[in-house]
Protein backbone atom coordinates (compact mmCIF):
# COMPACT_ATOMS: atom_id res chain seq x y z
CA UNK A 1 0.00 0.00 0.00
CA UNK A 2 1.53 3.06 -0.80
CA UNK A 3 0.93 7.06 -0.04
CA UNK A 4 -2.33 8.55 -0.70
CA UNK A 5 -2.20 9.95 -4.25
CA UNK A 6 -3.92 13.11 -5.55
CA UNK A 7 -4.25 14.35 -8.76
CA UNK A 8 -4.15 18.10 -10.02
CA UNK A 9 -7.09 18.86 -12.10
CA UNK A 10 -6.56 21.12 -14.80
CA UNK A 11 -9.50 23.09 -15.82
CA UNK A 12 -11.03 26.66 -18.14
CA UNK A 13 -14.58 27.86 -17.61
CA UNK A 14 -15.77 24.61 -15.87
CA UNK A 15 -14.19 22.21 -18.77
CA UNK A 16 -11.93 19.92 -16.76
CA UNK A 17 -8.49 19.58 -19.26
CA UNK A 18 -7.41 16.06 -21.02
CA UNK A 19 -5.02 15.44 -18.39
CA UNK A 20 -6.95 15.10 -15.70
CA UNK A 21 -7.90 10.95 -17.33
CA UNK A 22 -4.09 10.65 -17.77
CA UNK A 23 -3.28 11.59 -14.23
CA UNK A 24 -6.01 9.13 -12.84
CA UNK A 25 -3.63 6.25 -15.18
CA UNK A 26 -0.73 7.42 -14.20
CA UNK A 27 -2.03 6.77 -10.34
CA UNK A 28 -2.97 3.41 -11.22
CA UNK A 29 0.33 2.87 -12.52
CA UNK A 30 1.79 3.76 -9.25
CA UNK A 31 -0.28 1.65 -7.54
CA UNK A 32 -3.01 -0.39 -9.50
CA UNK A 33 -5.28 -0.81 -6.09
CA UNK A 34 -5.15 2.76 -5.61
CA UNK A 35 -7.99 5.06 -4.94
CA UNK A 36 -6.62 8.64 -6.39
CA UNK A 37 -8.22 11.52 -5.18
CA UNK A 38 -9.02 14.49 -7.49
CA UNK A 39 -8.34 17.83 -6.38
CA UNK A 40 -10.35 20.77 -8.01
CA UNK A 41 -9.42 24.24 -7.35
CA UNK A 42 -10.73 26.94 -8.65
CA UNK A 43 -13.42 29.78 -8.00
CA UNK A 44 -16.75 29.45 -6.80
CA UNK A 45 -18.64 29.28 -9.62
CA UNK A 46 -16.48 27.06 -11.92
CA UNK A 47 -15.25 24.51 -9.21
CA UNK A 48 -18.67 22.56 -8.79
CA UNK A 49 -19.27 21.40 -12.28
CA UNK A 50 -15.72 20.31 -12.76
CA UNK A 51 -16.25 18.59 -9.47
CA UNK A 52 -19.12 16.57 -10.57
CA UNK A 53 -17.74 15.98 -14.52
CA UNK A 54 -14.55 14.74 -11.93
CA UNK A 55 -17.06 12.67 -9.72
CA UNK A 56 -17.81 10.31 -12.67
CA UNK A 57 -13.98 8.61 -12.77
CA UNK A 58 -12.05 9.60 -9.30
CA UNK A 59 -13.85 8.11 -6.26
CA UNK A 60 -13.22 10.95 -4.18
CA UNK A 61 -12.93 14.48 -5.30
CA UNK A 62 -11.79 17.48 -2.98
CA UNK A 63 -12.62 20.80 -3.64
CA UNK A 64 -11.10 23.80 -2.86
CA UNK A 65 -13.18 26.97 -4.03
CA UNK A 66 -11.87 30.29 -3.29
CA UNK A 67 -12.84 33.64 -5.68
CA UNK A 68 -9.50 34.73 -5.67
CA UNK A 69 -8.08 31.51 -7.50
CA UNK A 70 -10.46 32.82 -10.52
CA UNK A 71 -7.10 32.58 -12.75
CA UNK A 72 -4.57 30.01 -11.92
CA UNK A 73 -1.91 31.37 -10.22
CA UNK A 74 0.22 28.93 -9.04
CA UNK A 75 1.62 30.92 -5.94
CA UNK A 76 -1.78 30.82 -5.04
CA UNK A 77 -2.53 27.67 -5.81
CA UNK A 78 0.04 25.97 -3.78
CA UNK A 79 -0.86 27.82 -0.73
CA UNK A 80 -4.47 26.22 -1.00
CA UNK A 81 -2.37 22.66 -1.64
CA UNK A 82 -0.38 23.11 1.59
CA UNK A 83 -3.38 24.14 3.30
CA UNK A 84 -5.86 20.86 1.85
CA UNK A 85 -2.84 18.19 1.59
CA UNK A 86 -2.31 16.02 4.28
CA UNK A 87 1.39 14.96 4.97
CA UNK A 88 3.44 12.25 2.78
CA UNK A 89 1.02 12.21 0.06
CA UNK A 90 1.57 11.98 -3.71
CA UNK A 91 0.52 14.78 -5.62
CA UNK A 92 0.79 14.50 -10.27
CA UNK A 93 0.49 17.70 -11.63
CA UNK A 94 0.41 17.61 -15.47
CA UNK A 95 3.90 19.44 -16.70
CA UNK A 96 2.95 22.18 -18.75
CA UNK A 97 3.39 25.93 -18.16
CA UNK A 98 0.75 25.43 -14.71
CA UNK A 99 2.52 22.07 -13.85
CA UNK A 100 6.47 23.78 -14.28
CA UNK A 101 5.63 26.82 -11.95
CA UNK A 102 3.42 25.16 -9.32
CA UNK A 103 5.46 21.94 -9.07
CA UNK A 104 9.22 22.44 -7.74
CA UNK A 105 7.76 25.04 -5.09
CA UNK A 106 4.86 23.17 -4.01
CA UNK A 107 7.26 19.85 -3.30
CA UNK A 108 9.46 22.37 -1.09
CA UNK A 109 6.65 23.32 0.65
CA UNK A 110 5.29 20.00 1.53
CA UNK A 111 8.98 18.64 2.18
CA UNK A 112 8.39 15.94 -0.68
CA UNK A 113 10.40 14.46 -3.78
CA UNK A 114 9.69 16.52 -7.02
CA UNK A 115 10.36 14.86 -10.64
CA UNK A 116 9.18 16.14 -13.29
CA UNK A 117 8.06 15.49 -17.19
CA UNK A 118 7.33 11.90 -15.95
CA UNK A 119 6.68 9.75 -19.14
CA UNK A 120 6.61 6.49 -17.75
CA UNK A 121 5.87 4.93 -14.20
CA UNK A 122 7.31 1.66 -13.26
CA UNK A 123 5.36 1.00 -9.97
CA UNK A 124 6.84 1.16 -6.69
CA UNK A 125 9.61 -0.65 -5.01
CA UNK A 126 9.85 -0.37 -1.47
CA UNK A 127 10.11 3.34 -0.71
CA UNK A 128 11.23 3.74 -4.80
CA UNK A 129 8.99 5.06 -7.25
CA UNK A 130 10.38 4.27 -10.43
CA UNK A 131 9.94 6.44 -13.58
CA UNK A 132 11.36 6.90 -16.76
CA UNK A 133 11.83 10.16 -18.29
CA UNK A 134 13.02 11.12 -21.52
CA UNK A 135 16.47 13.93 -21.47
CA UNK A 136 18.00 15.57 -24.57
CA UNK A 137 15.01 16.54 -26.22
CA UNK A 138 14.03 12.64 -26.44
CA UNK A 139 17.34 11.34 -28.08
CA UNK A 140 17.36 9.31 -25.08
CA UNK A 141 15.39 8.41 -21.98
CA UNK A 142 16.14 7.17 -17.84
CA UNK A 143 15.11 5.48 -15.85
CA UNK A 144 15.18 7.37 -12.38
CA UNK A 145 14.03 6.59 -8.94
CA UNK A 146 12.48 8.85 -6.63
CA UNK A 147 12.51 8.49 -2.79
CA UNK A 148 8.62 8.73 -1.81
CA UNK A 149 8.95 8.26 1.99
CA UNK A 150 7.95 11.90 3.14
CA UNK A 151 5.61 11.88 -0.25
CA UNK A 152 6.33 13.28 -3.60
CA UNK A 153 5.40 16.20 -6.28
CA UNK A 154 5.26 13.77 -9.71
CA UNK A 155 4.53 16.33 -12.73
CA UNK A 156 3.54 14.26 -15.65
CA UNK A 157 3.95 14.76 -19.19
CA UNK A 158 0.34 15.30 -20.90
CA UNK A 159 0.04 12.83 -23.46
CA UNK A 160 2.17 10.14 -22.42
CA UNK A 161 -0.39 8.24 -19.98
CA UNK A 162 -3.51 6.70 -22.01
CA UNK A 163 -6.68 7.14 -20.20
CA UNK A 164 -8.00 3.64 -18.63
CA UNK A 165 -11.60 3.21 -20.38
CA UNK A 166 -14.00 2.49 -17.20
CA UNK A 167 -17.68 2.62 -16.39
CA UNK A 168 -19.08 5.79 -14.72
CA UNK A 169 -18.76 6.24 -10.80
CA UNK A 170 -20.21 8.63 -8.55
CA UNK A 171 -17.80 9.72 -6.29
CA UNK A 172 -18.04 12.10 -3.30
CA UNK A 173 -17.06 15.42 -3.36
CA UNK A 174 -16.03 16.80 0.08
CA UNK A 175 -15.25 20.79 0.34
CA UNK A 176 -11.89 22.07 1.65
CA UNK A 177 -11.39 25.50 3.43
CA UNK A 178 -7.90 27.08 3.11
CA UNK A 179 -8.79 30.67 4.20
CA UNK A 180 -7.66 33.55 2.72
CA UNK A 181 -4.58 33.64 0.13
CA UNK A 182 -2.19 36.16 -0.53
CA UNK A 183 0.04 36.75 -3.98
CA UNK A 184 3.07 38.32 -4.15
CA UNK A 185 2.60 37.60 -8.31
CA UNK A 186 -0.88 38.94 -9.53
CA UNK A 187 -2.30 38.62 -13.04
CA UNK A 188 -2.83 41.18 -15.00
CA UNK A 189 -3.88 39.91 -18.51
CA UNK A 190 -3.40 37.43 -21.55
CA UNK A 191 -2.27 38.82 -24.64
CA UNK A 192 -3.17 36.36 -27.53
CA UNK A 193 -0.14 36.06 -30.43
CA UNK A 194 -0.44 38.96 -33.41
CA UNK A 195 -1.65 37.17 -36.22
CA UNK A 196 1.09 36.30 -38.98
CA UNK A 197 1.12 36.84 -42.98
CA UNK A 198 -0.11 33.50 -42.94
CA UNK A 199 -2.19 31.39 -40.82
CA UNK A 200 -0.58 27.62 -40.82
CA UNK A 201 -3.02 26.18 -38.74
CA UNK A 202 -5.33 26.15 -41.83
CA UNK A 203 -2.66 24.82 -44.80
CA UNK A 204 -2.71 20.83 -46.29
CA UNK A 205 1.15 20.92 -46.77
CA UNK A 206 3.98 22.67 -44.71
CA UNK A 207 7.46 22.41 -45.10
CA UNK A 208 8.79 22.58 -41.73
CA UNK A 209 12.03 23.88 -40.73
CA UNK A 210 14.16 23.04 -37.33
CA UNK A 211 17.60 23.78 -36.55
CA UNK A 212 19.00 22.34 -39.19
CA UNK A 213 18.43 25.27 -41.60
CA UNK A 214 21.65 26.46 -40.26
CA UNK A 215 21.26 30.45 -40.37
CA UNK A 216 18.37 32.88 -41.69
CA UNK A 217 19.86 33.45 -45.09
CA UNK A 218 18.73 29.62 -45.82
CA UNK A 219 15.17 30.65 -45.54
CA UNK A 220 14.44 31.04 -48.76
CA UNK A 221 15.81 27.42 -49.65
CA UNK A 222 12.57 26.11 -48.01
CA UNK A 223 10.66 28.65 -49.26
CA UNK A 224 11.59 27.82 -52.64
CA UNK A 225 10.44 23.83 -51.68
CA UNK A 226 7.24 25.11 -50.44
CA UNK A 227 6.15 27.43 -53.22
CA UNK A 228 7.18 24.43 -55.67
CA UNK A 229 4.74 22.24 -53.89
CA UNK A 230 1.62 24.71 -53.20
CA UNK A 231 3.19 24.46 -49.30
CA UNK A 232 3.83 26.96 -46.84
CA UNK A 233 7.16 27.55 -44.55
CA UNK A 234 6.39 26.44 -40.32
CA UNK A 235 8.98 26.16 -38.47
CA UNK A 236 9.82 24.74 -34.55
CA UNK A 237 11.07 27.28 -31.87
CA UNK A 238 14.78 27.50 -32.23
CA UNK A 239 14.27 29.08 -35.50
CA UNK A 240 11.74 31.34 -34.08
CA UNK A 241 14.12 32.27 -31.05
CA UNK A 242 16.79 32.84 -33.67
CA UNK A 243 14.89 35.36 -35.02
CA UNK A 244 14.38 34.00 -38.65
CA UNK A 245 11.05 33.26 -38.66
CA UNK A 246 8.11 35.27 -36.95
CA UNK A 247 6.18 33.27 -34.16
CA UNK A 248 3.34 32.35 -35.99
CA UNK A 249 5.10 30.11 -37.98
CA UNK A 250 6.07 28.01 -34.93
CA UNK A 251 3.98 24.43 -34.61
CA UNK A 252 4.49 23.28 -30.74
CA UNK A 253 3.04 23.44 -27.69
CA UNK A 254 4.29 27.32 -27.03
CA UNK A 255 3.42 27.73 -30.80
CA UNK A 256 0.36 26.76 -33.16
CA UNK A 257 -1.13 23.35 -33.30
CA UNK A 258 -1.56 22.72 -36.98
CA UNK A 259 -3.53 19.88 -39.00
CA UNK A 260 -1.80 19.23 -42.45
CA UNK A 261 -2.17 16.24 -44.31
CA UNK A 262 1.70 15.89 -45.43
CA UNK A 263 4.08 17.46 -42.63
CA UNK A 264 7.73 17.71 -43.48
CA UNK A 265 10.08 17.98 -41.28
CA UNK A 266 13.43 19.15 -42.27
CA UNK A 267 16.31 19.54 -40.16
CA UNK A 268 14.01 18.84 -36.66
CA UNK A 269 14.56 16.68 -34.11
CA UNK A 270 11.27 16.16 -33.03
CA UNK A 271 10.91 17.13 -29.63
CA UNK A 272 7.50 16.16 -28.07
CA UNK A 273 6.75 20.10 -27.27
CA UNK A 274 7.03 20.44 -30.95
CA UNK A 275 5.17 17.16 -31.71
CA UNK A 276 2.23 18.20 -29.74
CA UNK A 277 1.56 21.12 -31.88
CA UNK A 278 0.32 18.04 -34.64
CA UNK A 279 -2.87 16.81 -35.09
CA UNK A 280 -4.49 14.99 -37.25
CA UNK A 281 -2.22 12.44 -38.36
CA UNK A 282 -0.34 14.14 -40.95
CA UNK A 283 2.01 11.80 -43.52
CA UNK A 284 5.21 13.03 -42.13
CA UNK A 285 8.24 12.88 -43.64
CA UNK A 286 11.64 13.36 -41.54
CA UNK A 287 14.58 15.06 -43.32
CA UNK A 288 17.36 14.85 -40.88
CA UNK A 289 21.05 14.03 -41.05
CA UNK A 290 21.21 12.76 -37.82
CA UNK A 291 19.65 9.01 -38.01
CA UNK A 292 18.98 9.32 -34.29
CA UNK A 293 16.66 11.91 -34.73
CA UNK A 294 13.78 11.33 -32.31
CA UNK A 295 11.63 12.49 -35.39
CA UNK A 296 12.74 9.20 -37.27
CA UNK A 297 10.50 7.57 -34.46
CA UNK A 298 7.65 9.23 -35.56
CA UNK A 299 7.64 9.93 -39.49
CA UNK A 300 6.25 7.87 -41.45
CA UNK A 301 9.26 8.19 -43.90
CA UNK A 302 12.62 9.26 -43.13
CA UNK A 303 15.80 11.09 -45.28
CA UNK A 304 18.86 10.95 -43.77
CA UNK A 305 20.80 13.60 -45.57
CA UNK A 306 21.68 16.65 -45.82
CA UNK A 307 18.60 19.08 -46.11
CA UNK A 308 20.12 21.97 -47.58
CA UNK A 309 21.04 19.83 -50.28
CA UNK A 310 18.28 17.57 -50.72
CA UNK A 311 15.37 20.44 -50.70
CA UNK A 312 16.69 22.36 -53.70
CA UNK A 313 16.72 18.78 -55.22
CA UNK A 314 13.39 18.03 -54.30
CA UNK A 315 11.68 21.80 -55.65
CA UNK A 316 13.87 20.87 -59.32
CA UNK A 317 11.99 17.61 -59.19
CA UNK A 318 8.66 18.76 -57.83
CA UNK A 319 8.78 21.16 -60.66
CA UNK A 320 9.44 18.64 -63.38
CA UNK A 321 6.60 17.00 -61.94
CA UNK A 322 4.09 18.98 -62.13
CA UNK A 323 4.92 20.15 -66.10
CA UNK A 324 4.64 16.90 -66.63
CA UNK A 325 1.32 16.37 -65.15
CA UNK A 326 -0.03 19.98 -66.64
CA UNK B 1 32.03 37.96 0.34
CA UNK B 2 32.75 41.08 -1.99
CA UNK B 3 29.59 43.25 -2.89
CA UNK B 4 29.07 45.66 -5.46
CA UNK B 5 25.17 46.46 -4.40
CA UNK B 6 24.14 49.93 -4.07
CA UNK B 7 20.92 51.37 -3.25
CA UNK B 8 18.54 52.09 -6.44
CA UNK B 9 20.95 49.64 -8.71
CA UNK B 10 19.25 46.20 -9.51
CA UNK B 11 22.02 43.54 -8.06
CA UNK B 12 20.75 40.29 -10.61
CA UNK B 13 22.20 36.71 -9.95
CA UNK B 14 21.63 34.29 -12.82
CA UNK B 15 22.42 30.60 -11.91
CA UNK B 16 24.04 28.61 -15.15
CA UNK B 17 24.80 25.72 -16.04
CA UNK B 18 27.68 23.80 -18.36
CA UNK B 19 25.33 21.45 -20.58
CA UNK B 20 26.51 18.78 -23.30
CA UNK B 21 25.53 21.04 -26.35
CA UNK B 22 23.21 19.47 -28.66
CA UNK B 23 24.09 21.60 -31.02
CA UNK B 24 27.45 20.22 -31.48
CA UNK B 25 26.85 16.40 -30.27
CA UNK B 26 24.56 13.69 -31.08
CA UNK B 27 23.68 12.22 -27.74
CA UNK B 28 23.87 8.50 -28.11
CA UNK B 29 24.08 5.40 -25.45
CA UNK B 30 27.87 4.40 -24.81
CA UNK B 31 28.81 0.48 -25.76
CA UNK B 32 27.86 -0.53 -22.06
CA UNK B 33 23.86 0.98 -22.76
CA UNK B 34 24.17 2.23 -19.31
CA UNK B 35 25.03 6.34 -19.98
CA UNK B 36 25.35 8.18 -22.84
CA UNK B 37 28.94 8.53 -24.55
CA UNK B 38 30.54 11.10 -22.91
CA UNK B 39 33.95 10.63 -24.78
CA UNK B 40 34.44 13.89 -26.99
CA UNK B 41 31.53 15.49 -26.14
CA UNK B 42 31.16 19.48 -26.56
CA UNK B 43 30.40 21.00 -23.93
CA UNK B 44 28.47 25.07 -23.24
CA UNK B 45 26.20 26.88 -21.49
CA UNK B 46 22.93 25.60 -21.30
CA UNK B 47 20.70 27.44 -23.92
CA UNK B 48 18.23 29.25 -21.52
CA UNK B 49 20.83 30.32 -18.89
CA UNK B 50 22.75 32.21 -21.63
CA UNK B 51 18.96 34.41 -22.54
CA UNK B 52 18.83 34.67 -18.75
CA UNK B 53 22.39 36.74 -18.75
CA UNK B 54 21.90 38.37 -21.97
CA UNK B 55 18.22 39.70 -20.01
CA UNK B 56 20.31 40.20 -17.03
CA UNK B 57 22.22 42.97 -18.85
CA UNK B 58 19.93 44.21 -20.50
CA UNK B 59 17.80 45.28 -17.38
CA UNK B 60 21.17 46.47 -15.84
CA UNK B 61 22.13 48.74 -18.78
CA UNK B 62 18.66 50.52 -18.34
CA UNK B 63 18.32 50.56 -14.95
CA UNK B 64 22.20 49.96 -13.08
CA UNK B 65 23.56 47.48 -10.95
CA UNK B 66 25.42 44.24 -11.40
CA UNK B 67 25.45 40.77 -12.50
CA UNK B 68 26.77 37.78 -11.17
CA UNK B 69 26.78 34.41 -12.30
CA UNK B 70 26.94 31.41 -10.65
CA UNK B 71 27.65 27.86 -11.16
CA UNK B 72 27.43 24.61 -8.57
CA UNK B 73 29.78 22.45 -9.95
CA UNK B 74 33.56 21.95 -10.73
CA UNK B 75 36.53 23.45 -12.33
CA UNK B 76 35.71 22.73 -15.79
CA UNK B 77 32.81 24.56 -15.40
CA UNK B 78 34.43 27.95 -15.01
CA UNK B 79 34.66 28.16 -18.88
CA UNK B 80 31.18 29.09 -19.06
CA UNK B 81 31.76 31.61 -16.48
CA UNK B 82 34.28 33.45 -18.08
CA UNK B 83 32.05 32.75 -21.39
CA UNK B 84 29.31 35.08 -19.69
CA UNK B 85 32.18 37.12 -17.96
CA UNK B 86 32.71 38.32 -21.86
CA UNK B 87 29.61 39.08 -22.50
CA UNK B 88 29.28 41.69 -19.43
CA UNK B 89 28.41 40.07 -16.52
CA UNK B 90 30.52 41.83 -13.39
CA UNK B 91 31.37 38.81 -11.40
CA UNK B 92 31.61 34.66 -11.85
CA UNK B 93 31.15 32.23 -9.09
CA UNK B 94 31.96 28.48 -9.14
CA UNK B 95 30.48 26.97 -6.34
CA UNK B 96 32.01 23.62 -5.84
CA UNK B 97 32.62 21.50 -3.03
CA UNK B 98 33.12 17.62 -2.79
CA UNK B 99 30.00 17.20 -1.05
CA UNK B 100 27.79 18.90 -3.69
CA UNK B 101 28.80 15.81 -6.07
CA UNK B 102 25.52 14.00 -7.43
CA UNK B 103 22.96 16.20 -5.88
CA UNK B 104 19.72 16.20 -7.53
CA UNK B 105 17.44 19.25 -8.37
CA UNK B 106 17.07 19.76 -4.74
CA UNK B 107 20.47 19.80 -4.05
CA UNK B 108 21.67 22.10 -6.18
CA UNK B 109 18.64 24.64 -5.11
CA UNK B 110 19.75 24.18 -1.19
CA UNK B 111 23.56 25.31 -2.46
CA UNK B 112 22.19 27.90 -4.49
CA UNK B 113 20.28 29.24 -1.11
CA UNK B 114 23.01 29.62 0.56
CA UNK B 115 25.07 31.91 -1.84
CA UNK B 116 22.07 33.98 -2.29
CA UNK B 117 21.50 34.49 1.31
CA UNK B 118 25.25 35.39 1.87
CA UNK B 119 24.65 38.10 -0.76
CA UNK B 120 21.67 40.60 -1.57
CA UNK B 121 20.17 40.02 -4.56
CA UNK B 122 16.98 41.79 -6.25
CA UNK B 123 16.49 39.55 -9.02
CA UNK B 124 17.18 35.94 -9.54
CA UNK B 125 17.52 34.51 -12.48
CA UNK B 126 17.91 30.94 -14.12
CA UNK B 127 17.21 29.15 -17.74
CA UNK B 128 14.09 27.31 -17.90
CA UNK B 129 15.70 23.81 -18.33
CA UNK B 130 18.47 21.98 -19.12
CA UNK B 131 18.42 19.58 -21.61
CA UNK B 132 19.11 16.89 -19.70
CA UNK B 133 17.56 18.24 -16.07
CA UNK B 134 13.92 19.02 -14.92
CA UNK B 135 12.79 22.91 -15.09
CA UNK B 136 13.22 22.50 -11.16
CA UNK B 137 15.74 24.73 -10.04
CA UNK B 138 14.19 28.22 -9.84
CA UNK B 139 11.16 27.38 -8.51
CA UNK B 140 12.74 25.29 -5.68
CA UNK B 141 15.20 27.88 -4.85
CA UNK B 142 12.46 30.05 -4.53
CA UNK B 143 10.10 28.37 -2.37
CA UNK B 144 13.30 27.74 -0.12
CA UNK B 145 13.64 31.64 -0.07
CA UNK B 146 10.19 32.26 0.01
CA UNK B 147 10.33 34.38 -2.79
CA UNK B 148 7.68 34.85 -5.12
CA UNK B 149 8.31 33.04 -8.50
CA UNK B 150 7.47 32.87 -12.35
CA UNK B 151 8.52 30.33 -15.06
CA UNK B 152 8.97 30.46 -18.74
CA UNK B 153 8.97 33.87 -18.28
CA UNK B 154 9.86 35.83 -22.17
CA UNK B 155 9.57 39.09 -21.65
CA UNK B 156 10.54 41.29 -18.83
CA UNK B 157 9.92 45.34 -17.77
CA UNK B 158 11.66 47.00 -14.64
CA UNK B 159 8.47 49.41 -13.16
CA UNK B 160 9.78 50.73 -10.04
CA UNK B 161 12.20 49.71 -7.34
CA UNK B 162 9.80 46.84 -6.28
CA UNK B 163 7.82 45.11 -8.87
CA UNK B 164 8.60 43.88 -12.35
CA UNK B 165 6.42 43.09 -15.15
CA UNK B 166 6.65 40.19 -16.52
CA UNK B 167 5.36 37.83 -19.16
CA UNK B 168 5.01 33.91 -19.29
CA UNK B 169 5.14 31.84 -22.22
CA UNK B 170 1.59 30.37 -21.98
CA UNK B 171 -0.34 27.52 -24.53
CA UNK B 172 -0.80 28.33 -28.19
CA UNK B 173 1.29 31.34 -28.17
CA UNK B 174 -0.31 33.45 -25.34
CA UNK B 175 1.25 35.41 -23.13
CA UNK B 176 0.31 35.55 -19.49
CA UNK B 177 0.91 38.97 -18.03
CA UNK B 178 1.69 39.79 -14.45
CA UNK B 179 3.40 41.98 -11.95
CA UNK B 180 5.83 40.63 -9.96
CA UNK B 181 7.16 42.27 -6.07
CA UNK B 182 11.07 42.05 -6.06
CA UNK B 183 12.91 40.42 -4.35
CA UNK B 184 11.94 37.43 -7.22
CA UNK B 185 13.15 34.46 -8.85
CA UNK B 186 12.75 34.29 -12.59
CA UNK B 187 13.26 31.28 -15.26
CA UNK B 188 13.64 32.29 -18.40
CA UNK B 189 12.20 30.98 -22.03
CA UNK B 190 14.82 31.31 -24.89
CA UNK B 191 14.05 33.51 -27.19
CA UNK B 192 13.13 36.75 -24.51
CA UNK B 193 15.97 38.50 -26.61
CA UNK B 194 19.47 38.36 -28.87
CA UNK B 195 22.16 36.84 -26.64
CA UNK B 196 25.16 39.19 -28.02
CA UNK B 197 27.66 37.46 -29.68
CA UNK B 198 31.06 36.30 -27.76
CA UNK B 199 34.46 36.24 -29.69
CA UNK B 200 37.69 34.17 -28.24
CA UNK B 201 38.99 38.11 -27.94
CA UNK B 202 36.51 38.80 -25.44
CA UNK B 203 36.98 35.25 -24.07
CA UNK B 204 40.58 36.11 -23.18
CA UNK B 205 39.86 39.55 -21.86
CA UNK B 206 38.59 37.87 -19.04
CA UNK B 207 40.54 35.03 -19.06
CA UNK B 208 43.47 35.95 -16.21
CA UNK B 209 39.79 37.43 -13.99
CA UNK B 210 40.08 35.80 -10.54
CA UNK B 211 36.95 33.59 -10.25
CA UNK B 212 35.96 33.39 -6.63
CA UNK B 213 34.48 29.51 -5.18
CA UNK B 214 32.93 28.94 -2.54
CA UNK B 215 31.83 25.55 -0.80
CA UNK B 216 29.28 24.45 2.19
CA UNK B 217 31.02 25.76 4.96
CA UNK B 218 31.33 29.50 3.28
CA UNK B 219 28.11 29.40 2.24
CA UNK B 220 26.50 27.69 5.50
CA UNK B 221 25.18 24.74 3.77
CA UNK B 222 24.99 21.71 5.83
CA UNK B 223 27.02 19.12 3.62
CA UNK B 224 24.28 16.37 4.49
CA UNK B 225 21.50 18.31 2.76
CA UNK B 226 23.42 18.22 -0.81
CA UNK B 227 25.10 15.68 -2.63
CA UNK B 228 24.30 12.12 -3.88
CA UNK B 229 23.46 10.77 -0.25
CA UNK B 230 20.77 13.09 0.19
CA UNK B 231 19.76 13.01 -3.30
CA UNK B 232 16.02 11.88 -3.33
CA UNK B 233 15.88 11.69 -6.90
CA UNK B 234 18.56 8.71 -8.98
CA UNK B 235 19.15 8.13 -12.50
CA UNK B 236 19.95 4.31 -12.45
CA UNK B 237 20.89 4.24 -16.50
CA UNK B 238 20.21 5.69 -19.94
CA UNK B 239 17.99 3.89 -22.69
CA UNK B 240 16.69 4.25 -25.64
CA UNK B 241 12.72 3.25 -26.14
CA UNK B 242 11.43 1.26 -29.24
CA UNK B 243 8.89 2.98 -30.40
CA UNK B 244 6.39 1.73 -32.85
CA UNK B 245 7.69 1.07 -36.26
CA UNK B 246 9.42 4.35 -36.96
CA UNK B 247 10.03 6.07 -40.12
CA UNK B 248 10.44 3.97 -43.36
CA UNK B 249 13.82 5.08 -44.52
CA UNK B 250 14.24 5.81 -48.41
CA UNK B 251 17.62 5.03 -49.39
CA UNK B 252 19.58 5.97 -52.59
CA UNK B 253 21.01 9.53 -54.17
CA UNK B 254 19.48 12.33 -53.31
CA UNK B 255 17.84 12.23 -56.84
CA UNK B 256 16.79 8.96 -56.42
CA UNK B 257 15.32 9.56 -52.94
CA UNK B 258 13.50 12.57 -54.44
CA UNK B 259 11.84 10.83 -57.20
CA UNK B 260 10.46 7.93 -54.47
CA UNK B 261 9.26 10.93 -52.46
CA UNK B 262 7.71 12.59 -55.21
CA UNK B 263 5.54 9.44 -55.76
CA UNK B 264 4.73 9.40 -52.22
CA UNK B 265 3.87 12.49 -51.86
CA UNK B 266 1.51 12.41 -55.19
CA UNK B 267 -0.56 9.64 -52.82
CA UNK B 268 -0.97 11.68 -50.18
CA UNK B 269 -2.00 14.76 -51.20
CA UNK B 270 1.26 16.48 -50.76
CA UNK B 271 1.92 17.70 -54.46
CA UNK B 272 -1.66 18.68 -56.12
Amino acid sequence: MTARIFAYIIHKAGVVDDTAAELLAAAKKIDPTASPTAIVVGPGADVDAVCKSVSASFPEVWKVASDSLAYPNAELVRQALVKALPQGCIVLVPHNHFGIDLGPGLSIKLNATFVSDVVGIDGVDGTNLKVVRQEFGGAVSAHVRCNIASGAVVNVRPGAFKPIEAAPITGVVVDKQVGPLTARRRYLTTIMPEAGDVDITKEPVLVSVGRGIGEKDNIPIAEELAEALGAVVSCSRPVVDAKWLPKSRQVGSSGQTVKPKVYMACGISGSFQHLAGLKGNPFIVAINKNPKAPIFQVADVGIVTDMLEFMPELANKVREAKKVTA
Amino acid sequence: MRKFFREDEVEILVCARRVPDTSENEIQLNGAGNDIERDDLVYSINEPDNYAVEEALQIVAKSGGNVTVATVGTDDDEEILRREMAMGANQGVLLSDDAFSGSDGKGIATVLKGFVQKNKFDLVLTGVQAEDGGAQVGGMLAAMLDSPFASLVNSIEVLDGNKLKVSREIEGGNREISEIDLPCVLSIQTGINEPRYVGMRGIRQVASLEIPTYGASDLGVDPKSVGEAAANVKRDDYFVPVLGKGAEILQGTNEEVADKLIELLKAKGGLQ
